[in-house]
């Protein structure tokens, strides 16, 4: 009954206008960023965040998530017509569904993208809707030591699958619990890696941050002379873009292994909606009696995929409106933009927040049912988008960013931290070191060490707290996530999960 | 030449092991444990070391060469990023006296010319329509304050 009241209360606040314009603005923009290779929702979200800042919080909530899953509504556009992903998610869609476009059904793949995309996106809100106020209930009872232990174990999770270097990842991780670092200490007052500089007492700005590694970051390792698109045309008419009555008869399945996949991986911080894809698409291929189809343009492939990685999104929110705890990069920049409008992510966020937490449930069925009803007749549309030229996206991309980071601040010492941490990005990339660990350390950190410090000052500086049944059981399946690389067969395994995202 | 000297790895182990040892530094200089519990060099100086311990085995597994084969360097790729990340450094420090239009519109031109390799016609229109639009849109739709300078 709780969650029917709740729902309805949703319904109100996400059917007002603002609202709605608000939704049908994100979801516009997440699927032209999708659409666009090379511009992820990270660095969208990213940019824009500073100027939601003046905005009324429910409705710039409502505005970024529908970025961040209309994205992967447009992601599956270019894999179709160019076999190019527009988002990392759609990468499996490009195995059948540019085989299905060469075969003169791109109209039926692009239909089948969106039918399973809104399919499998409504199950993931239904199922985050269902999931989150029971988890939040039973993590009411976590206190300090629970929390920190949880942190840690997202944060092994996140490090183990961000790339092939364990190293590396944890390197990144810690480098964004040292900017975490920077400023005042909460507890003592004492200010600390400031380098003398009065600016740096309040802390780093976690825009900046966000802005220069994901922004900055992806103009400066992609920026080359414009390529030639050849692009495989969009059929005409709505009715050429539906699938048959046979494909969606061959889809059932398909929609229900994405949907269930997509919204389990994504609950699990760090495997994300590539991981989700692939293993859908996996056990369609393992499952299906037309094994020999999948690679020629079999209409499950384009399905299953697609359906895990709209379920993924309302998997992702569970541990970050419940928890507080971000899985990926673009869930981490959701959980930074909710703190800076005031609010706690947590067990006690949906008791206090419950307008902003079931509008935004709410928001995303809309949103889906929008997602659905655009991209079935504008898919043409969109994919006209695919020749914008990189010459005229990039200072865009450049502009936008100096106007967020200046309009939060206000100063040009914000602006010069932007190209340090731009530059850190494009290091990075170079290097092969990932960004993901990155900034959750960097979201995560000033939590981690509040909680272990405040777990130590119960305990009187004993250690021994963090053996308590939960926390010791969480903080030992950290270990062992961390020493899976010792493992030959274990790490086979997750190198071939790193392989597939590859 | 030995190889590991040229790996990304070993240099970037070596500026990670540097910034590790400067944390623990500074660490060190703080309270450790105070009579309420943690002070505030006891995070630090644990994710210190760890740093420091993690990026001197990055560093010897590039001189073991047991660290995977990164992806090759392309001087040209190299330059045109740092040269466009120059040309958004130097927009930076140019809107103090420029402001941001006239800055930004130089840095589109940069990127649109040099660095996309289209047309100075292309160039100064793209320069010009994009400030225009970003002034019209930030500074006059939405009162979003821009950077000033002494020209604009």
């Amino acid at each position: 009954m709780d969650i029917l009241h709740g729902l309805l209360q949703g319904f109100q606040v996400a059917t007002t206008p603002t609202a709605l314009a608000m939704c049908s603005l994100g979801v516009v923009l997440g699927t032209i960023i999708g659409v666009l290779p090379g511009l992820g929702p990270s660095a969208t979200i990213a940019m824009l965040l500073p100027l939601t800042l003046k905005l009324e919080p429910t409705g710039a909530m409502i505005m970024l998530a529908g970025i961040y899953y209309g994205a992967k509504y447009g992601g599956s556009t270019t894999s179709i017509l160019l076999n190019v992903p527009g988002e990392n998610s759609s990468i499996v869609t490009c195995i059948d569904g540019y085989q299905m476009a060469r075969k003169g059904r791109a109209g039926a793949a692009l239909g089948m993208a969106a039918i399973a995309s809104f399919i499998a996106g409504t199950f993931g809100v239904l199922a985050l809707m269902l999931v989150a106020p029971p988890l939040a209930q039973m993590s009411l009872a976590f206190s300090a030591p629970e929390y920190f232990a949880l942190m840690v174990l997202g944060l092994a999770m996140v490090v183990l699958l961000a790339g092939e270097s364990l190293a590396k990842a944890l390197l990144a991780m810690l480098v964004g619990l040292w900017i975490a670092s920077i400023g005042t200490d909460l507890f003592t007052a004492t200010s600390r890696f400031t380098f003398g500089q009065v600016e740096l007492l309040g802390g780093i700005d976690f825009i900046v941050v966000a802005i220069g590694v994901f922004a900055l970051g992806e103009v400066l390792g992609n920026i080359e002379p414009p390529e030639p698109v050849k692009m495989i045309p969009v059929p005409k008419g709505l009715r050429n873009l539906l699938p048959t009555r046979e494909d969606m008869r061959r889809s059932r399945f398909a929609f229900l292994n994405g949907s269930v996949v997509g919204f389990v991986i994504g609950v699990l911080p760090g495997a994300g909606s590539t991981i989700a894809s692939f293993m859908s698409y996996g056990i369609e291929k393992a499952v299906s009696k037309r094994k020999e189809e999948f690679g020629h343009g079999a209409i499950e492939g384009v399905a299953a995929p697609e359906g895990a990685n709209n379920a993924e999104t309302g998997g992702a929110l569970v541990p970050l409106l419940t928890l507080g705890i971000p899985g990926s990069s673009t869930t981490a920049i959701l959980l930074a933009a909710l703190v800076l409008w005031g609010f706690k992510p947590g067990p006690l966020f949906i008791q206090d927040q419950p307008q902003l937490f079931w509008g935004l449930v709410a928001s995303m069925y809309i949103g889906n049912v929008l997602l659905l009803v655009l991209n079935l007749p504008l898919v043409a549309v969109f994919a006209q988008l695919i020749k914008l030229p990189a010459y005229a996206m990039f200072p865009l991309v450049l502009g936008v960013s100096i106007v967020g980071v200046y309009s939060n601040a206000g100063s040009m010492f914000e602006l010069g931290l932007l190209a340090a941490f731009g530059l850190l990005g494009y290091a990075m990339r170079k290097l092969d070191f990932p960004s993901a660990p990155l900034v959750l350390g960097l979201v995560l950190g000033d939590a981690m060490e509040k909680a272990l410090r405040q777990s130590l000052m119960m305990s009187n500086g004993h250690l021994s707290i963090l053996f308590r049944p939960i926390p010791s059981v969480l903080l030992a399946i950290a270990a062992l996530l961390l020493l899976v690389p010792l493992f030959k067969r274990f790490n086979a395994l997750r190198l071939q999960v790193l392989d597939t995202e590859a | 030449m030995r190889a590991w000297l040229k790996a990304g790895d070993f240099w970037s182990g070596l500026a990670l092991a540097a910034l590790g040892t400067y944390v623990v530094a500074q660490a060190r200089t703080w309270d450790y444990m105070t009579e309420e519990g943690p002070g505030p060099g006891f995070f630090p100086l644990w994710y210190g070391s760890a740093m420091v311990v993690l990026s001197l085995v990055l560093v010897a597994s590039a001189v073991m060469k047991r660290a995977a084969p990164g992806k090759p360097v392309v001087l040209r790729d190299l330059a045109r990023g740092l040269g466009c990340w120059a040309a958004f450094v130097a927009c930076i420090v140019l809107m103090p006296f420029a402001g941001f239009c006239v800055a930004f519109a130089l840095l589109t031109w940069f990127v649109v010319v040099p660095m996309c390799g289209q047309g100075h016609r292309m160039g100064v229109a793209l320069g010009v329509i994009g400030s225009a639009a970003f002034y019209a849109l930030f500074e006059l739709g939405l009162s979003v304050s821009l950077p000033h300078g002494y020209l604009f």
